[in-house]
Protein backbone atom coordinates (compact mmCIF):
# COMPACT_ATOMS: atom_id res chain seq x y z
CA UNK A 1 0.00 0.00 0.00
CA UNK A 2 2.62 2.49 0.60
CA UNK A 3 5.20 1.95 -1.66
CA UNK A 4 6.45 4.33 -3.72
CA UNK A 5 4.13 6.49 -2.18
CA UNK A 6 3.70 10.05 -0.33
CA UNK A 7 1.31 9.56 2.59
CA UNK A 8 -0.95 12.40 3.23
CA UNK A 9 -2.39 12.11 6.75
CA UNK A 10 -5.57 13.93 7.89
CA UNK A 11 -6.35 13.23 10.94
CA UNK A 12 -9.16 14.72 13.17
CA UNK A 13 -8.87 15.46 17.16
CA UNK A 14 -12.34 13.69 17.91
CA UNK A 15 -11.45 10.58 15.99
CA UNK A 16 -7.99 9.80 15.27
CA UNK A 17 -5.17 12.19 15.82
CA UNK A 18 -2.78 12.85 12.94
CA UNK A 19 0.47 12.17 14.65
CA UNK A 20 -1.73 8.16 15.99
CA UNK A 21 -1.78 7.69 12.09
CA UNK A 22 1.68 8.97 11.01
CA UNK A 23 3.31 6.69 13.71
CA UNK A 24 1.17 3.75 12.01
CA UNK A 25 2.64 4.87 8.39
CA UNK A 26 5.87 5.23 9.49
CA UNK A 27 6.52 2.06 11.43
CA UNK A 28 5.04 0.00 8.29
CA UNK A 29 7.69 1.68 6.09
CA UNK A 30 5.64 4.37 4.80
CA UNK A 31 6.94 7.88 3.80
CA UNK A 32 4.32 11.10 5.41
CA UNK A 33 4.70 14.26 3.92
CA UNK A 34 2.11 15.85 5.39
CA UNK A 35 0.37 15.21 8.92
CA UNK A 36 -2.52 17.41 10.43
CA UNK A 37 -4.99 16.62 12.87
CA UNK A 38 -7.93 18.90 12.42
CA UNK A 39 -10.50 20.42 14.15
CA UNK A 40 -14.44 21.08 13.72
CA UNK A 41 -15.84 23.50 16.40
CA UNK B 1 -11.68 20.19 5.29
CA UNK B 2 -9.42 22.59 6.62
CA UNK B 3 -8.18 25.44 3.96
CA UNK B 4 -4.37 25.03 4.94
CA UNK B 5 -4.41 21.20 4.30
CA UNK B 6 -6.10 21.46 1.04
CA UNK B 7 -3.68 24.26 -0.06
CA UNK B 8 -0.93 21.56 0.83
CA UNK B 9 -2.39 18.83 -1.27
CA UNK B 10 -3.00 20.38 -4.08
CA UNK B 11 0.83 22.00 -3.89
CA UNK B 12 1.75 18.09 -2.86
CA UNK B 13 0.02 16.59 -6.19
CA UNK B 14 1.58 19.17 -7.99
CA UNK B 15 5.07 18.07 -7.37
CA UNK B 16 4.56 15.14 -6.86
CA UNK B 17 2.12 14.12 -9.13
CA UNK B 18 -1.23 12.98 -8.09
CA UNK B 19 -0.36 9.11 -8.46
CA UNK B 20 2.00 9.49 -6.12
CA UNK B 21 0.17 10.85 -3.58
CA UNK B 22 -2.29 8.28 -0.66
CA UNK B 23 -4.80 10.16 1.80
CA UNK B 24 -5.11 8.43 5.50
CA UNK B 25 -8.27 9.69 7.19
CA UNK B 26 -8.78 9.90 10.79
CA UNK B 27 -12.42 11.33 10.55
CA UNK B 28 -14.54 10.32 13.14
CA UNK B 29 -17.50 9.40 11.41
CA UNK B 30 -19.02 8.15 8.39
CA UNK B 31 -20.82 12.11 7.32
CA UNK B 32 -17.16 13.82 7.44
CA UNK B 33 -14.82 10.82 6.32
CA UNK B 34 -16.99 11.08 2.94
CA UNK B 35 -16.76 14.61 2.82
CA UNK B 36 -12.88 14.62 3.38
CA UNK B 37 -12.57 11.56 0.89
CA UNK B 38 -14.89 13.53 -1.37
CA UNK B 39 -12.74 16.64 -1.44
CA UNK B 40 -9.62 14.50 -2.71
CA UNK B 41 -11.16 12.41 -5.05
CA UNK B 42 -13.90 14.37 -6.82
CA UNK B 43 -13.31 18.26 -5.25
CA UNK B 44 -14.12 20.29 -2.17
CA UNK B 45 -17.84 20.13 -2.18
CA UNK B 46 -18.39 23.14 -0.58
CA UNK B 47 -16.05 24.97 -3.24
CA UNK B 48 -14.45 27.28 -0.36
CA UNK B 49 -10.17 25.61 -0.69
CA UNK B 50 -7.89 24.73 -3.25
CA UNK B 51 -9.41 21.52 -4.38
CA UNK B 52 -12.88 23.25 -5.41
CA UNK B 53 -13.27 21.58 -9.20
CA UNK B 54 -10.06 19.77 -8.57
CA UNK B 55 -10.70 16.76 -9.39
CA UNK B 56 -7.54 14.90 -8.46
CA UNK B 57 -8.54 10.94 -7.85
CA UNK B 58 -6.47 10.66 -5.03
CA UNK B 59 -6.36 7.24 -3.76
CA UNK B 60 -7.71 7.53 0.01
CA UNK B 61 -8.07 5.49 3.07
CA UNK B 62 -9.24 5.76 6.27
CA UNK B 63 -7.62 4.50 9.36
CA UNK B 64 -9.95 1.73 10.37
CA UNK B 65 -10.69 0.67 7.03
CA UNK B 66 -9.18 -3.26 6.95
CA UNK B 67 -7.07 -2.21 3.71
CA UNK B 68 -4.84 0.20 6.13
CA UNK B 69 -4.57 -1.64 9.41
CA UNK B 70 -3.44 -4.68 7.54
CA UNK B 71 -0.54 -3.04 6.53
CA UNK B 72 0.23 -2.45 10.19
CA UNK B 73 2.00 -4.63 13.23
CA UNK B 74 -0.64 -5.41 15.32
CA UNK B 75 1.04 -3.57 18.51
CA UNK B 76 1.83 -0.33 17.04
CA UNK B 77 -1.94 -0.36 16.02
CA UNK B 78 -3.24 -1.61 18.85
CA UNK B 79 -0.90 1.69 20.97
CA UNK B 80 -1.65 4.48 18.14
CA UNK B 81 -5.50 3.40 17.23
CA UNK B 82 -6.67 0.52 19.15
CA UNK B 83 -9.01 2.54 22.01
CA UNK B 84 -10.51 4.83 19.12
CA UNK B 85 -11.48 1.11 16.89
CA UNK B 86 -13.92 0.72 19.70
CA UNK B 87 -15.49 3.83 20.10
CA UNK B 88 -15.92 5.19 15.87
CA UNK B 89 -18.10 3.44 13.75
CA UNK B 90 -15.43 1.70 11.53
CA UNK B 91 -18.26 -0.60 9.34
CA UNK B 92 -20.13 2.82 8.12
CA UNK B 93 -16.65 4.76 7.71
CA UNK B 94 -15.08 2.13 5.97
CA UNK B 95 -18.32 2.26 3.54
CA UNK B 96 -18.39 5.92 3.07
CA UNK B 97 -14.28 6.00 2.19
CA UNK B 98 -14.78 2.94 -0.07
CA UNK B 99 -17.70 4.35 -1.44
CA UNK B 100 -15.97 7.43 -2.86
CA UNK B 101 -12.93 5.61 -4.04
CA UNK B 102 -15.70 3.40 -6.35
CA UNK B 103 -16.72 6.96 -7.44
CA UNK B 104 -13.46 7.73 -9.04
CA UNK B 105 -13.10 4.30 -11.25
Amino acid sequence: MFENKQVVVLGERDGIAGPAIAACVKSAGGQVVFASTECFV
Amino acid sequence: MDLGSQETIKRLADEHGAEQLLVILGAPDDESAEIAAETVVLGDPTYAGALAEAQLGLSVYHALEEEFRSQIDDDVWEEQIGIMADVLDAEAISAAVKGMREQQQ
